[in-house]
């Protein structure tokens, strides 16, 4: 199985189909740089020792799903990713750029509140329970990283924020604010508000978890959208048909490490280790 | 499809017809025939009126036969020195208001930084001014060239410490401090009973601390600091009548003064409890909608201002007219 990486930085072409990902986690041979690369990772929350070494690699325009049981430290993980949390111990970067700290010859400096939001802007981030801003608007909402952030235009970005929510479907939404949207409309409010960012990489936490299971299947159509678009994407989720189907690379993690990873029909369908088995015998 | 069309089908055609129908028709379009019940009967209610309204005239005769010239009141009301005493009180309440709501966002946030040196400066400013009489502070700030003949800021700024010690200047001061203590507590319960998550959301934007403070926290924080900030200011319309130790003329120095020289000393109580009252309506009023133009977004529909309760409430009064 050839590197994800290295055909996709000999064709420039970005209609590509992706490249169904080598097992993520796997060193990549490749010149191209990874979008995040983990090496590692340890986080500890005071005595509690919760990531114990995580490796892994996300190549561009891969869909990389994590699952694993409650607890096991995903979102841990996908806060370390966008600087939610400082890590510990190990190295981890996101196109290429160290995250958490700056390096200079072989000292690490930690960042200041400024740099650090510098480097989140490039990464969107969807929550389990939306987070959006209940005193603002669904448009406002979608507004106020640009406005507030990016120093758009406020007609510049009521524009993109208006084509964004078209895009998930809420254009008739705009003027709404959260506490009147169902959850799926709130979620997709939330996605809108990240991609108005125009970030690199995706994070979901759960995206769907939260919802009533009639209202999942829009939030999953409006990722699917994007991940045939082309946007990098970790999600952390129990929605195990959406990752054989979207997903080019399947993490299992328990207890703070990578268990198991592949491709997801592979390790759905054929799991390698008892732990994996023991998860996948509950939730499928 | 077709059933869910048939059960609707009689209520629909019910209600354009309900208008239309002769009188006493309404009752006919419900579907069910409503319980006549006796109800109960509320004869403590009644008691209580009788025994309110009694003890009421008994009050108004005791007043009526009190040694007050009620008319005193009457004219002293408008009395130019009274106005500007009011005035004086409004003046001297609002600024120290704001300087108390600036002082609160201020400590409030240095109180919840993560830097310890602010931490402990804010923490040792509340106990201060919030440990000590806000009379006291005001007579320690009026009587402060008894310890410093004169105000020094090196560089700046230099003058006699009685020049600048204005009666205005050290009621503001001590009114302004002592709030400012407060607030930063009312404040910080605000910004504290925001969803973390919220700060989690802008942060993964890209905000910076201060901003997302600013543009997230602090918004949503008013809904719960208003109520009682607006606690505070009427409170603060009242306390400021302490002022007058410090020589500076607001509402109840004014009327006492007249008071005392034209002997109407309860009149000119009357005088001032009037203006007390009217002020602390008026800006009970403006609450409501200040708490209402922040409550967007919180609940499903705004809640109605008295007008609009008013005018649903004559249309409700007047619908049933039409249908009877
Ligand atoms: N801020 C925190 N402080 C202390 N413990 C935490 C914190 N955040 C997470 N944890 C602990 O880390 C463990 C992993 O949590 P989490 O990453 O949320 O797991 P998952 O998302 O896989 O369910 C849990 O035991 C949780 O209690
Ligand atoms: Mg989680």
């Amino acid at each position: 199985m050839s590197t994800p990486s290295l055909d996709k930085s000999s064709s420039p072409e970005p209609r590509e189909p992706r490249p169904a990902s080598g097992p993520a986690g796997s060193p990549s041979g490749g010149g191209v740089e990874p979008m995040v690369r983990a090496e590692s990772v340890h986080k500890s929350f005071g005595a509690a020792h919760i990531l114990k070494g995580i490796d892994l690699q996300v190549a561009p325009r891969e869909v990389c799903c994590l699952i694993g049981p409650s607890g096991s430290g995903k979102s841990t993980f996908l806060r370390c990713i966008n600087h939610l949390e400082q890590i510990n111990a190990g190295r981890l970067w996101v196109d290429g750029v160290l995250i958490g700290y700056r390096q200079h010859g072989d000292k690490l400096y930690e960042l200041r509140d400024r740099e650090v939001a510098a480097t989140r802007r490039d990464i969107g981030m969807v929550f389990q329970r939306f987070n959006l801003f209940p005193h603002m608007t669904a448009l406002e909402n979608v507004m106020e990283g640009p406005v507030q952030v990016k120093r758009e235009s406020r007609a510049a970005a009521r524009e993109r924020a208006g084509a964004l929510l078209e895009r998930v479907g809420l254009a008739d939404k705009a003027g709404s604010y959260p506490s009147q949207l169902s959850g799926g409309q709130q979620q997709r409010v939330a996605i809108a508000r990240a991609l108005a960012m125009e970030p690199k990489l995706m994070l979901f936490d759960e995206p769907t978890s939260a919802l009533d299971p009639e209202l999942v299947g829009d939030v999953l159509d409006v990722m699917r959208g994007l991940a045939e678009d082309g946007m990098t994407m970790i999600v952390v989720t129990h929605e195990m048909g959406f990752a054989r189907e979207v997903g080019d690379s399947l993490v299992f993690m328990d207890d703070g490490v990578v268990v198991e990873s592949g491709r997801p029909r592979e390790v759905l369908a054929d799991p390698q280790h008892e732990r994996t088995r023991a998860f996948l015998s509950k939730v499928l | 499809m077709s059933e869910t069309s048939a059960g609707r089908a009689p209520e629909d055609a019910a209600g354009p017809a309900a208008p239309a129908g002769p009188p006493g028709a309404p009752a006919a379009t419900l579907p069910y025939e409503a319980i006549r019940a006796i109800p109960v009967r509320h004869y403590g209610r009644w008691a209580a009126a009788v025994v309110v309204v009694a003890l009421l005239g008994a009050l108004a005769y005791g007043f009526s036969q009190g040694k007050i010239i009620w008319n005193t009141v009457g004219t002293k009301l408008f009395d130019h020195t009274v106005v500007t005493g009011v005035w004086h009180t409004v003046l001297i309440s609002v600024c120290a208001m704001a300087m108390g709501l600036v002082l609160g966002v201020l400590f409030a946030v240095m109180r919840l930084s993560k830097n310890p040196v602010t931490g402990a400066v804010a923490w040792a400013y509340i106990w201060f001014f919030r440990g000590t009489p806000v009379y006291v502070q005001l007579l320690m700030w009026f009587n402060l060239s008894l310890i410093f003949q004169t105000i020094n800021l090196m560089p700046f700024y230099k003058n006699d410490t009685v020049a600048v010690m204005t009666p205005f200047v050290a009621a503001l001061l001590g009114l302004g401090l002592n709030e400012g203590a407060y607030m930063a507590e009312i404040v910080r319960a605000g910004i504290q009973s925001v969803d973390p998550g919220q700060t989690e959301a802008a942060h993964a934007l890209g905000m910076t601390g201060a901003k997302t403070m600013r543009r997230i926290v602090l918004p949503q924080a008013m809904r719960v600091i208003i109520p009682p900030t607006g606690n505070e200011f009427i409170n603060m319309l009242k306390t400021s009548s302490l002022v007058s130790v410090v020589q500076y003329s607001e509402l109840l120095r004014a009327t006492s003064d007249i008071g005392i020289s034209s002997n109407a000393i309860m009149e000119m109580y009357f005088v001032a409890s009037v203006w007390y009252l009217v002020l602390t309506s008026v800006f009970s009023v403006g609450q409501f909608y200040l708490e209402r133009r922040f409550a967007r977004g919180s609940q499903r529909s705004l809640p109605q201002t008295p007008w609009q309760k008013v005018r649903t409430n004559l249309t409700t009064l007047r619908r049933p007219k039409v249908a009877r």
